[in-house]
C-alpha cells in the first residue's frame, strides 16, 4: 500500500494523514497495540515534530524533513541480488531484512539463528509463549511523549521484528539487521530485542542506501538485557547522502549484564541518533561508544542519556567525531547518577577533529550527580591534529599528507578497532580511508 | 664528513638557546653530547630533526654535502636522519607495524628500492625486534599507547633499527630507564653501531656511557661546546660535576 503523505509541523492534523493512520490500524493487531498506536498518534497530532526552541533539539533543525512529501509503503520487492551486497560474510545465514520499514521475513535468512526466536510482530502478538513478554517489553524503554519522531514510529508500528534470546542461549553468528528505504519513502522500522538471563549475542544494525536518493528512515530499537546477558551491538548508518535519518536506541541493563554498543555514522544529509540506557539493577556494565565521520554539508546529532538509578554500575562512553568540509556535528551526552546510586563508575568523553575551517561541532557532555560515593569523569575536545604527533610521524619519513591522514585514521580506528566482526571492521577501515581520500596502504 | 655544524644559533619563541655551536661528525663515530639542563643539548637534537617550533637564526648545518636546514623534517628522515625522542609520542589507533611499514616503505620509495608488503615487512620487523628484545605482541599495539617508559624508549630504538639511519640522534634516551631497560636499549644501540653510520648520544648523565663507549665527548654549556675529549672526559665530568666545565666556558 502506498499513500502520499504530507509532512509539515502541522502534518498530524491533516486528514490525509489521519486517513492513512486509520486504514493502517484496521489490520489484525491486538487491541493493546492498537491502543498504544492511537495514543502515540494522538500525541504526534497534537505536538508534531520537535522544534529548535526545544532544548533537546536546539542544534538540529528538522524543518527540512517536515517540508518533504514522503510516501509510506511498508514493503518492497527486494530480490536477493539487491540485498546481498549489504550482508556481511559472517551474517549470511543470520540476517533480518527490513524493506521500507517493514520486516520482510521472506527476504531474510535465519538459518543460523535456531537458538533464538525471530518473530514478526504479528507472529509475536499471537505466539503462545512469547505474546506476554512482547506486550510487556514493546515501547517500555522509549517514551514517545518526549520525541515526536518516536511518537510517529510508534503510531505506525506494523511488521517489526522481535528477537527473543532464550535463557542461556549463545548465538554465534552475528545477527545482522539490514534496513533499506527506497527513494521518496518514509520508513518506520521497529525492533525489540529481549535477551534472557545469560544469553549472549552480537547484533549489527546496518542502515544502507539502495541508491543515492532522498527518503526518511525513522527507526526505533529497544533492547532488554536480563541478568548476566551479554549483548554486543553495532550500528552502522550508511544512508544516502541525500537522505534523512532519525533513530532511537534504548536499552535496559540488569545485574551482571554487559551491553556494549558502538554507533558508526557515515551517511545521511541530516541525522539524529538518540541513545538511552538505564541500569535497572546493581552490577550492570555498559559501553556506549560512537564515531561520526562527516563531510560535505552533512549534519549529525547524537543525544545520549545514561541513567544510573541503582548502585554499583559502570558506564564507559567514548564518542569521536571527524568533520570535514562544511559538516556539522552535535554531541549531547547526559550521565545521571540518582540519589542512592553509590559505587557508580561513569566515564564519558567526546573528542572531535575538525579537518576544515568551515566544519563545526557543538558538544555538551553533562554529569548530573546526586550521590557522593561515585567515580565519574567527563571531557570534551574540539581541535585539529596535534603538532607534536604530526612532527613525530614526519620525523620518521612520512610526508605531511600521509602523516595527517594516518593520525586521522588512528583517531577513528580507536573506535573501529573495538569491532569484533572482521568484515565490518574492514568495511569501516575502507570507509574511513575513502573519506580521507587517503592513499594509505594500511 | 657526514655532518658539519658551523656557528649554529637557534632558539625557541624568540629565546636564543644555541649560541654558536660547532660540531663535526664522520661515519663510524659515536659522539656523546653532554651538559647541564638548559645547555642546549635537546635543542640541537630538535634542530637537526627539523622541529617546527625551533628557529635557526644563524649558522649552517651541512649533511652529506647538503644544506640540512633547507630540508623538511620528512625529507631529512628519508635522507637518513633519525631522532629518538626524549618523550616518544603516542599515536592511538595506528599499530606499530602499520606505522613502521609506512615509514620504511617511504624510505624505500625515496631510495628507488623495492617496497615490502605486510607479510614481508612482518618478517623484517621480527628480525629487527630482536635488537631490543621486543616481542611481536608490540607490533599490533598502537604506537606507544600504554607502553611503559622503558618500552617507549625500546620502541624508539626499534624504529632506528628498521629505518637504518645514517645519522641517529638519541635525545636523552637513557632518561627514566631502570637498569634493565637501560642495558637493553644500550645493547640495541651497540648492535646498530656501524662503519656507515654515526650516532649522537644526547645525555645528562654518564651512566649510559658505561654501556655505549663514545669516540668523542662534547660538553655543552650555555649553547656552546665548552670542552671536548675522549671517553675519559665523561668520567671526569661524573667526578667533578658540570660547574667545573661551566666555569671553563666563561
Amino acid at each position: 500500500m502506498v499513500k502520499r503523505f504530507k509532512m509539515n509541523s502541522q502534518a498530524g492534523k491533516e486528514t490525509i494523514y489521519s486517513d492513512y493512520f486509520r486504514k493502517s490500524l484496521a489490520n489484525n493487531q491486538p487491541e493493546w497495540l492498537k491502543n498504544l498506536r492511537e495514543k502515540a498518534f494522538a500525541h504526534f497530532t497534537e505536538n508534531g515534530f520537535p522544534i529548535v526552541q526545544s532544548e533537546e533539539w536546539k542544534y538540529t533543525n528538522v524543518a527540512p524533513i517536515a517540508k518533504e512529501n514522503f510516501l509510506i509503503a511498508e514493503n518492497a520487492n527486494l530480490t536477493q541480488d539487491r540485498i546481498a551486497p549489504f550482508v556481511f560474510d559472517e551474517s549470511r545465514t543470520s540476517v533480518l531484512v527490513f524493506a521500507n520499514g517493514g520486516f520482510d521475513k521472506s527476504a531474510s535468512n535465519l538459518e543460523a539463528l535456531k537458538n533464538a526466536r525471530i518473530l514478526s510482530f504479528s507472529e509475536a502478538a499471537a505466539d503462545e509463549k512469547l505474546a506476554e513478554i512482547f506486550k510487556l517489553k514493546l515501547a517500555s524503554l522509549v517514551n514517545y511523549e518526549k520525541n515526536g519522531f518516536t511518537a510517529l514510529n510508534t503510531a505506525f508500528v506494523g511488521e517489526g521484528a522481535f528477537i527473543y534470546l532464550p535463557k542461556n542461549s549463545k548465538i554465534d553468528a552475528p545477527v545482522q539487521i539490514l534496513y533499506l528505504t527506497e527513494e521518496n519513502k518514509i520508513s518506520h522500522p521497529r525492533v525489540l530485542i529481549v535477551a534472557e538471563a545469560h544469553a549472549e549475542a552480537t547484533i549489527i544494525e546496518t542502515f544502507v542506501r539502495g541508491e543515492e536518493s532522498k527518503y526518511l528512515t525513522n527507526a526505533v530499537t529497544e533492547i532488554s538485557l536480563a541478568d548476566e546477558a551479554k549483548i554486543k551491538h553495532y550500528r552502522v548508518q550508511r544512508e544516502s547522502h541525500l537522505a534523512f535519518h532519525v533513530s532511537t536506541t534504548a536499552a535496559e541493563v540488569h545485574r551482571g549484564s554487559v551491553y556494549d554498543t558502538t554507533a558508526i555514522t557515515l551517511g545521511a544529509r541530516l541525522s539524529r541518533h538518540d541513545v538511552e540506557l538505564k541500569f535497572n539493577s546493581e552490577g550492570g556494565e555498559a559501553f556506549v561508544d560512537g564515531l561520526y565521520l562527516l563531510g560535505g554539508e552533512q549534519h549529525h546529532d547524537t543525544h545520549s542519556v545514561i541513567r544510573h538509578d541503582v548502585p554499583n554500575c559502570t558506564s564507559h562512553q567514548t564518542y569521536k567525531g571527524i568533520l570535514n568540509d562544511k559538516s556539522r556535528g552535535v554531541f549531547n551526552g547526559k550521565v545521571f547518577v540518582a540519589v542512592g546510586a553509590s559505587g557508580t563508575d561513569g566515564y564519558q568523553s567526546n573528542k572531535n577533529l575538525l579537518l576544515s575551517n568551515e566544519a563545526r561541532v557543538d558538544t555538551k557532555p553533562q554529569l548530573e550527580i546526586f550521590n557522593d560515593d561515585v567515580k565519574c569523569s567527563h571531557g570534551a575536545t574540539v581541535g585539529q591534529l596535534e603538532e607534536e604527533e604530526l612532527f613525530y610521524l614526519l620525523s620518521r619519513g612520512l610526508n605531511e599528507e600521509m602523516a595527517r591522514n594516518l593520525l586521522t585514521y588512528g583517531f577513528a580506528e580507536e573506535i573501529v578497532n573495538k569491532i569484533g566482526v572482521e568484515s565490518i571492521k574492514n568495511q569501516l577501515d575502507e570507509a574511513v580511508l575513502n573519506r580521507l581520500n587517503a592513499n594509505l596502504e594500511i | 664528513m657526514l655532518l658539519e655544524v658551523k656557528n649554529l644559533h637557534a632558539g625557541i619563541e624568540g629565546k636564543e638557546i644555541l649560541k654558536g655551536l660547532n660540531l663535526q661528525i664522520s661515519k663510524g663515530e659515536v659522539h656523546a653530547l653532554m651538559g647541564p639542563n638548559g645547555s642546549g643539548k635537546s635543542t640541537l637534537a630538535k634542530v637537526l630533526a627539523g622541529h617546527p617550533s625551533y628557529e635557526v637564526t644563524k649558522g649552517e648545518v651541512i649533511y652529506e654535502g647538503k644544506n640540512l636546514l633547507e630540508l623538511e623534517p620528512d625529507e631529512r628522515a628519508r635522507e637518513g636522519v633519525f631522532m629518538a625522542f626524549q618523550y616518544p609520542v603516542e599515536v592511538p589507533g595506528v599499530s606499530n607495524s602499520q606505522f613502521l611499514r609506512l615509514a620504511f616503505n617511504e624510505k624505500m620509495k625515496h631510495l628507488g628500492e623495492e617496497e615490502l608488503d605486510p607479510l614481508e615487512f612482518n618478517d623484517y620487523l621480527k628480525e629487527k625486534a630482536k635488537v631490543v628484545e621486543m616481542s611481536s605482541e608490540f607490533f599490533k599495539r598502537s604506537v606507544n599507547v600504554g607502553f611503559s617508559g622503558g618500552e617507549k624508549k625500546r620502541n624508539e630504538i626499534l624504529q632506528m633499527a628498521v629505518l637504518q639511519p645514517k645519522l641517529a640522534v638519541l635525545d636523552e634516551t637513557d632518561s627514566g630507564l631502570d637498569i634493565d631497560a637501560l642495558r637493553i636499549v644500550a645493547e640495541g644501540v651497540n648492535k646498530l653501531r656501524a662503519a656507515d653510520n654515526a650516532i649522537i648520544l644526547v645525555t645528562h648523565y654518564q651512566r649510559l656511557l658505561n654501556y655505549i663507549t663514545p669516540d668523542f665527548v662534547h660538553v655543552l654549556a650555555d649553547g656552546k661546546i665548552v670542552k671536548e675529549g675522549g671517553k675519559e672526559l665523561a668520567l671526569e665530568l661524573e667526578e667533578k660535576g658540570y660547574d667545573w666545565v661551566k666555569a671553563a666556558g666563561k
